[in-house]
């Protein structure tokens, strides 16, 4: 890519960015690896009460979120395509959508541990302490697990904000999109992680 | 390596990994109303794991990425599924 770059630029390694961007993406991965590791050992061992508890869980809101997620991950890769393509407008088209859906998420996750929290089910609450010890699990594992992935949405969506910001002052174009390709597949990675959340704890009845 | 070759996926072609990952997930809420005992989870993680893998070939590019990135990604899984035999085999036989 670096024919296309203007001569005035800063010499630049679009590759070394990309193989820096899935390095992180694999500790990432490995990081939830740990935490599935801990969730499929306690559901081995406590195989009824986290079948129990499981169905605590709105599995419409958590079906919702699916649908949100794997739609924004095919209109980040779209708005990939459209910017390679030399079309900015739809790329920022595309990117505004991708940000609208993480924004949707956000609030359905906001409804669903808000029924949860006014039931007085949250971390360190007294109901929660009062339960037996594999639903105390599930839902431990449960909002730690789903609290670090929304925290990963919220990142996700700061950095396509940036990337659009970028895209419309014109210091992303279509020389210079690493930003972009970067943040598509940090975007990619959240709904990748998503893929395996949503059967473990919402279909598991 | 100055020169990158990027391959330029389609609308088309993402459009249509959506609407396989829409049915996927219509499947896999769908049978959670059957018991099929141990298929259940088995099922769920196949499922995922085809989503898993359409993501990755195609929203994430790494069809037309770079061996390298490619084989470390797969250095990963395996990484990834050794930690979880060696854990269960400890679990199973304690």
């Amino acid at each position: 890519m670096e024919e296309k770059s203007s001569h005035h630029e800063e010499p630049r390694d679009d590759f070394a960015a990309k193989m820096g961007m899935w390095l992180f993406i694999f500790t990432e991965l490995l990081l939830f690896a740990g935490l599935f590791l801990v969730y499929s050992v306690y559901r081995y061992m406590y195989p009824t009460l986290f079948h129990q508890a499981a169905l605590e869980l709105n599995v419409t809101i958590g079906s919702l979120n699916t649908v949100i997620l794997l739609f924004s991950s095919m209109t980040v890769a779209m708005s990939l395509t459209a910017m390679q393509k030399n079309n900015r407008k739809l790329a920022l088209i595309f990117l505004a959508l991708t940000i609208f859906c993480a924004l949707l998420f956000l609030i359905n996750k906001y409804i669903e541990w808000g029924a949860k929290f006014s039931e007085g089910l949250y971390p360190g609450s007294e109901l929660m302490l009062k339960l037996e010890r594999g639903h105390l699990l599930f839902f431990s594992l449960y909002f730690f697990m789903t609290g670090l992935h929304a925290l990963h949405i919220i990142i996700g969506m700061v950095i396509l904000l940036i990337a659009f910001f970028k895209i419309k002052k014109g210091t992303l174009h279509i020389g210079k999109y690493m930003l972009l390709e970067n943040g598509a597949l940090y975007w990619h990675l959240v709904d990748l992680i998503w893929i395996f959340l949503f059967p473990l704890f919402y279909l598991i009845t | 390596m100055n020169v990158i070759e990027s391959h330029i996926t389609s609308y088309k072609t993402l459009g249509k990994v959506l609407i396989v990952l829409l049915l996927l997930t219509t499947i896999t809420i769908s049978v959670t109303s059957y018991n099929l005992k141990l298929w259940n989870v088995a099922l769920a993680l196949l499922i995922a794991g085809t989503k898993g893998y359409l993501v990755m070939t195609y929203f994430m590019h790494l069809k037309y990425e770079n061996r390298i990135i490619r084989a470390f990604v797969i250095m990963v899984l395996l990484l990834f599924i050794l930690i979880f035999v060696i854990t269960f085999l400890d679990y199973l036989y304690r």
